[in-house]
């Protein structure tokens, strides 16, 4: 990878969904080691933005770079194994598998094999190593054995965050990881990602304000698909436009 | 999840049981019982695409009868095949158009996945049913069975009994292995979640498509084993009645189960049997797909976890269900 060049890097990025403009232009940033978060109004393209990072849709206009390579045209499952990883603002786990298969389930893609129908899965022995940090990273270590369909809410988001780390990633691109969490859980997961920061780029698509302003490094505001602003938490906050667009305060 | 690892034994039971019936069977059991066997292979073959990865096809038979036809067609009339080549090429050509079949309906999901093999299947059913190719509708004899070298003659009864038998251990054997390798895993989770799979990095079609020539080498064989013991093939092995007959199976005996597979395709073929006979139901037999047709609905309707769910509601409070202690659950909260 050149010295020089971002981890992540997108340019121009547009997706049009017949005659909306889901997201119009939009270029950013992103190193190991930081926080981004992408805040806006419901509607502003976030969602749309990580799913055209990931690859789960393909870009209309625009590039996007990653670790040295133009993945613009990659599949999703290419990206991943090459360590963009993902979680969904929808609870989109395996509820009728166990916690642990679900974080072993998720770290194989990196080990497939699949020819070797005579090996058992539970034998693999790096998918059960990543699955078990991943785990311990998350706190679910207790709960590894429960039917994941049966954990609580906030249990359930955490092990979306787990079968992400589970994959190694290298850029984490999370959607409303604190959807819907209580107090105690949100505190948790800032924790967390604190200490994700270090070994990984974050983009974090958020709600929750105070959140966001407390944990991103940068924070970028979008409003209908577009980036009005990209800047440090403090200036962000004191942005005339943001808090027009954002805050809907017109004084 | 997946269950095999628990009671082992149930089909090492089954198979040994199997394995000694001739020595008590009259002939005409016997023949049942092969005609049982090869439908549970076929059954098995199925059960690897609706049970383990979510695929509901309606248009298995196809493969099952294009192995059925290689069998006869590449048997030719000069004396008996070897099955050394033979059964490999009913398999393959299978397998050909289950590849070609599944690259182009892996496309689709859901009904339209079922509509698609559907028309891939009637497709092949025609070319059997309109042309010479094989016999036209009223299909073609073997003219003599295969043998294998000097010790197998699928002529004699008790040898086709034991090859049979040995494809039907195989078949199991075989989706017993994959289902708890890491193939098996990935083909349960994109039953569960698919979006899942492809956000972690699977290449789920190729996984799918994988999946979806297995199934249909595995039905060839099916097809190989029931050519030779009718001794005959027409286009109506190849019909949506047949894929419709082992998709009951399934549902029959209990989906997502290597045993439900076993299960059904032995309840439904007693069950088209006593139906069809005249000396048990008198002139109902006329009519078996009707009282059939009523009969499976009554077992879906009260069992609709299939005859598998039988068993399992008897031994479920034994059953290992919280493994975690509670106060693990607790502290987590």
């Amino acid at each position: 990878m050149n010295e020089t060049e971002p981890l992540l890097q997108a340019t121009g990025l547009t997706r049009r969904f017949g005659g909306l403009t889901a997201v119009n232009g939009v270029s950013l940033e992103l190193d190991q080691g930081e926080v981004l978060a992408v805040i806006g109004t419901n509607g502003a393209g976030k969602s749309t933005l990580i799913n055209m990072l990931s690859g789960e849709i393909a870009a209309s206009g625009g590039s996007i770079r990653f670790d040295g390579h133009d993945i613009t045209d990659w599949a999703q499952p290419n990206r991943a194994r090459a360590g963009v990883g993902r979680s969904y603002q929808r609870t989109t786990i395996f509820p009728e598998f166990s916690v642990f298969e679900n974080c072993r389930l998720a770290a194989q893609a990196n080990h497939p094999r699949a020819w070797r129908v005579w090996e058992s899965a539970a034998q693999c022995g790096a998918s059960v190593r990543a699955a078990h940090e991943a785990l311990n990273a998350t706190g679910l270590i207790d709960v590894a054995r429960r039917q994941a369909g049966l954990l609580s809410h906030g249990a359930k988001r955490q092990l979306e965050i787990a079968m992400c780390l589970a994959t190694r990633p290298k850029v984490l691109l999370l959607d409303e990881p604190l959807a819907g969490m209580g107090a105690e859980e949100t505190e948790r997961m800032l924790t967390l990602l604190g200490e994700l920061r270090d070994s990984h780029a974050v983009l974090l698509v958020e709600h929750d304000m105070d959140a966001v302003f407390r944990i991103a490094d940068r924070i970028i505001v979008m409003v209908n698909g577009e980036v009005i602003a990209s800047d440090v938490p403090q200036r962000i906050r004191s942005n005339r436009d943001v808090q027009i667009a954002y805050l809907g305060e017109a004084d | 999840m997946i269950s095999t690892s628990s009671r082992w034994w149930v089909p090492v039971l089954g198979a040994v049981v199997l394995a000694l019936l001739p020595a008590v069977l009259s002939p005409y059991t016997q023949d049942l019982v092969v005609k049982i066997t090869i439908y549970a292979v076929f059954a098995l073959s199925l059960e690897l695409l609706v049970g383990t990865t979510g695929l509901v096809s309606l248009g298995h038979a196809a493969f099952l009868g294009i192995g059925a036809y290689v069998t006869v067609l590449a048997s030719g009339q000069s004396g008996a095949a070897s099955i050394a080549w033979l059964l490999p090429a009913a398999v393959l050509a299978a397998s050909a158009y289950a590849l070609f079949v599944g690259a182009l309906s892996l496309r689709t999901r859901g009904v339209y996945f079922i509509m698609v093999t559907l028309a891939f299947a009637q497709m092949a059913y025609f070319v059997f049913h309109d042309t010479k190719l094989g016999g036209g509708s009223d299909g073609i004899f073997l003219y003599s069975k295969p043998v294998l070298a000097n010790w197998l003659d699928l002529d004699n009864k008790r040898h086709l009994y034991y090859t049979v038998f040995g494809a039907l251990v195989f078949t199991y054997a075989l989706l017993a292995l994959i289902q708890r390798s890491r193939f098996g895993h990935a083909l349960a989770g994109i039953r569960v979640n698919e979006q899942r799979m492809r956000a972690a990095g699977y290449p789920t079609t190729l996984y799918k498509l994988a999946a979806f020539v297995i199934a249909g080498a595995l039905a060839g064989l099916a097809g190989f084993l029931l050519a030779v013991k009718d001794g005959t093939v027409n286009p109506e092995l190849l019909s949506w009645h047949e894929s419709g007959a082992v998709l009951l199976m399934l549902i029959l005996g209990g989906m997502g189960h290597l045993r439900g597979a076993v299960i059904g395709a032995i309840a439904f073929t007693l069950l088209k049997e006593f139906f069809q006979s005249e000396a048990l139901v008198g002139p109902l037999a006329a009519h078996w797909q009707m009282t059939l047709g009523f009969t499976i609905i009554a077992f879906v309707a009260l069992l609709p976890k299939g005859l598998i769910g039988l068993g399992r509601a008897f031994s479920a409070p034994r059953a290992k269900r919280p493994v975690v202690p509670l106060e693990a659950e607790a502290s987590h909260e």
